[in-house]
């Protein structure tokens, strides 16, 4: 166990270095003069030398790549080139808003979407099973900004119910709340249905399976199978997913945040990427992989840990 | 087939049309949704009641109407006509880039599956570094870096999609590597470009196909996405993303741009998807496999 955890945080870690290596790469292989780029052809010689020497990139690529891992190292991931503060407290105040948004995305999701996912596998073919067969498949497919537009236009414009821009006033819980639901409705609705459908799959799978005809032969009460034998391992690829969508979120929290006027480390990387202020828009970005990396991992240790099946191979 | 329903097959393909629809009313509809957006896609500068990119001020914030279906925008312009031509862009953009991706994700993966072993463990760590960067991020830093523009949009994409191709690729000659026909036709002395060419890619390329067509949406959802951030198709070209975005500053004055620019794209991806989705479950076990 402890050597599987061991190899597949070192994975994650590779991985990781190999993003970092690429993003600088990126920035190696653009055409042009970066500090150009970045500051736009009407800047000044002397704004352009400063830049220059502050990313460093009259050092040779290598000692560069050096000094931007030594730098990430201590924590230090660059200079706003407007406000001059570093990018990793801007990031640290912007990362708690995506954080909560995208847990409530997909909390509502994973809350709505396993029970549904649950019935509709033990009541095959019912009602409510084909609906969610249909609304599933329909939900998974639209995109979060076109859902986030239209429930503006209901909810927040239409009825008047909920508010549209911003987080919410400091302090003020019941304000922030009001200003979490439609972006969050707006986030997890796609996963309500890709939820239900991956759970539904999984619990066929497992019903079918011969310790739950055991489970029935010894008079367990169905509301027993299901909820203690079935579940439990039908939850399993649940959690995996779960993880993956971490990374579909990030991508659809940034449309979110952008239409939303909501503070978080998307539209950080979108306002950043419209001005071209490259230390801060690489900052989000390494900020979002390494979350995304981290998560997945855990989520492969989690269900190692859950799975006795996994557990004993290990 | 059974014989019985070998003999009803004589009354013609319409009515096994209208028996397919019966039978799969989902898979039915997205083969609908999809020819429309395809008829517009291909026929759509000729269709269009009025000139897409025509400015016409006079006429700007027009509620939908008989004359404008559905209303025109701060400049005046037809959204409808926009509509109509978006796919061809939506469309275009979709399948070059998917294209692309398959081609480049073919190679790669071929390689990595049978090529040496260090070649597959450096191209899977790659792969699953662009992997592990959320889509809409990456676009927007190559954005940042190259500047907002159809090629960068393009670029992304294919970097985007071609590990995803390259990986199943990998898996599939994986499998069909192992094979005792190919240990034949290796043991009667064929090269590796032969084997590669004529035996894995020909088993390779069917299932890969599949995952592709069901890949169109995501594509032209990721398009509109990064042009409603700016990050796109640059203007005046008529992206359903650029719709979106400009009606998204006037909600409050002309909802009806926004509720407009949705639209398309809520057919094109329940067309394909609701398509892929009945291709699938109707596929060739053969290829299902690998899915």
């Amino acid at each position: 166990m402890l050597l599987y955890a061991l190899q597949r945080i070192g994975l994650s870690i590779l991985i990781l270095i190999t993003s970092m290596v690429m993003l600088f790469t990126a920035l190696k292989l653009i055409p042009g003069d970066p500090a150009t780029i970045m500051l736009g052809s009407r800047a000044s010689a002397e704004m352009r030398q400063r830049i220059t020497e502050e990313l460093g990139l009259n050092d040779p690529v290598l000692v560069q790549l050096g000094t931007f891992f030594g730098r990430i190292l201590q924590g230090n991931i660059g200079t706003d080139l407007w406000s001059q503060r570093p990018v990793s407290q801007i990031v640290i105040e912007n990362l708690p808003y995506t954080l909560l948004l995208i847990g409530v995305g997909l909390g509502w999701a994973a809350l709505i979407g396993i029970p549904l996912g649950c019935y509709s596998a033990v009541r095959r073919n019912s009602l409510v099973d084909r609906i969610t067969g249909i609304i599933s498949v329909g939900t998974i497919s639209i995109p979060s900004f076109v859902v986030a537009i239209y429930a503006i236009l209901l909810f927040a414009i239409g009825l008047g119910w909920l508010p549209v821009i911003g987080a919410g006033d400091v302090g003020d819980y019941r304000d922030q709340a009001m200003h979490l639901i439609l972006p969050g409705f707006a986030l997890g609705l796609g996963w309500v249905g890709y939820l239900a459908r991956i759970v539904r799959a999984s619990m066929l799978e497992v019903m079918g399976e011969n310790h739950i005809r055991t489970a029935r032969a010894f008079g367990l009460s169905e509301y027993r199978i299901i909820s203690s034998y079935a579940l439990r391992i039908a939850i399993l690829p649940t959690i995996t997913l779960l993880a993956v969508a971490v990374g579909g979120l990030l991508s659809s929290a940034v449309f979110v945040e952008a239409i939303f006027a909501r503070p978080g480390i998307g539209k950080l990387i979108v306002d950043a990427a419209s001005m071209r202020n490259f230390p801060v828009v690489q900052g989000g970005v390494l900020t979002t992989v390494a979350l995304f990396a981290m998560t997945m991992p855990i989520a492969d240790l989690l269900v190692a840990w859950l799975d006795p099946r996994i557990r004993a191979t290990l | 087939m059974t014989l019985a329903s070998a003999q009803r097959s004589e009354p013609g393909r319409i009515a096994g049309l209208v028996r397919w629809a019966r039978r799969d009313p989902m898979g039915a509809m997205g083969l609908a949704l999809v020819l429309l957006v395809v008829f517009c896609g291909v026929f759509g500068p000729w269709i269009t009641p009025f000139d897409p990119y025509k400015i016409n001020v006079p006429d700007k914030f027009q509620a939908p109407s008989l004359v404008h279906w559905m209303g025109t925008d701060n400049l005046g312009r037809d959204i409808f006509s926009r509509i109509i031509v978006g796919s061809r862009i939506a469309l275009s953009v979709g399948m070059s880039t998917i294209g692309m991706a398959l081609a480049i994700g073919l190679m790669l993966g071929l390689a990595a599956g049978y090529g040496p072993r260090w070649l597959d463990n450096i191209l899977m760590l790659i792969f699953d570094s662009i992997y592990s960067f959320p889509t809409v991020i990456l676009g927007l830093t190559v954005a940042t870096l190259l500047g907002a523009s159809i090629t960068t949009l393009m670029l992304v994409v294919v970097v985007i999609q071609t590990p995803a191709y390259a990986r199943l690729t990998r898996t599939a000659t994986l499998t069909i590597k192992s094979s005792e026909y190919i240990l034949a036709i290796e043991s009667l002395g064929a090269s590796k470009l032969r084997i590669i060419l004529l035996h894995l890619l020909p088993n390779v390329i069917g299932p890969l196909l599949i995952v592709a067509s069901m890949d169109i949406p995501s594509v032209v959802a990721l398009e509109a996405g990064l042009t409603y951030l700016g990050m796109g198709i640059p203007p005046p070209a008529a992206s359903w993303g650029r719709t979106l975005q400009e009606g998204y500053g006037v909600i409050r004055v002309a909802p009806w741009i926004v509720v407009a620019g949705g639209i398309p794209l809520i057919i094109t991806t329940l067309g394909f998807t609701f398509l892929g989705e009945s291709l699938r479950d109707n596929l060739d076990p053969k290829l299902r496999r690998f899915l």
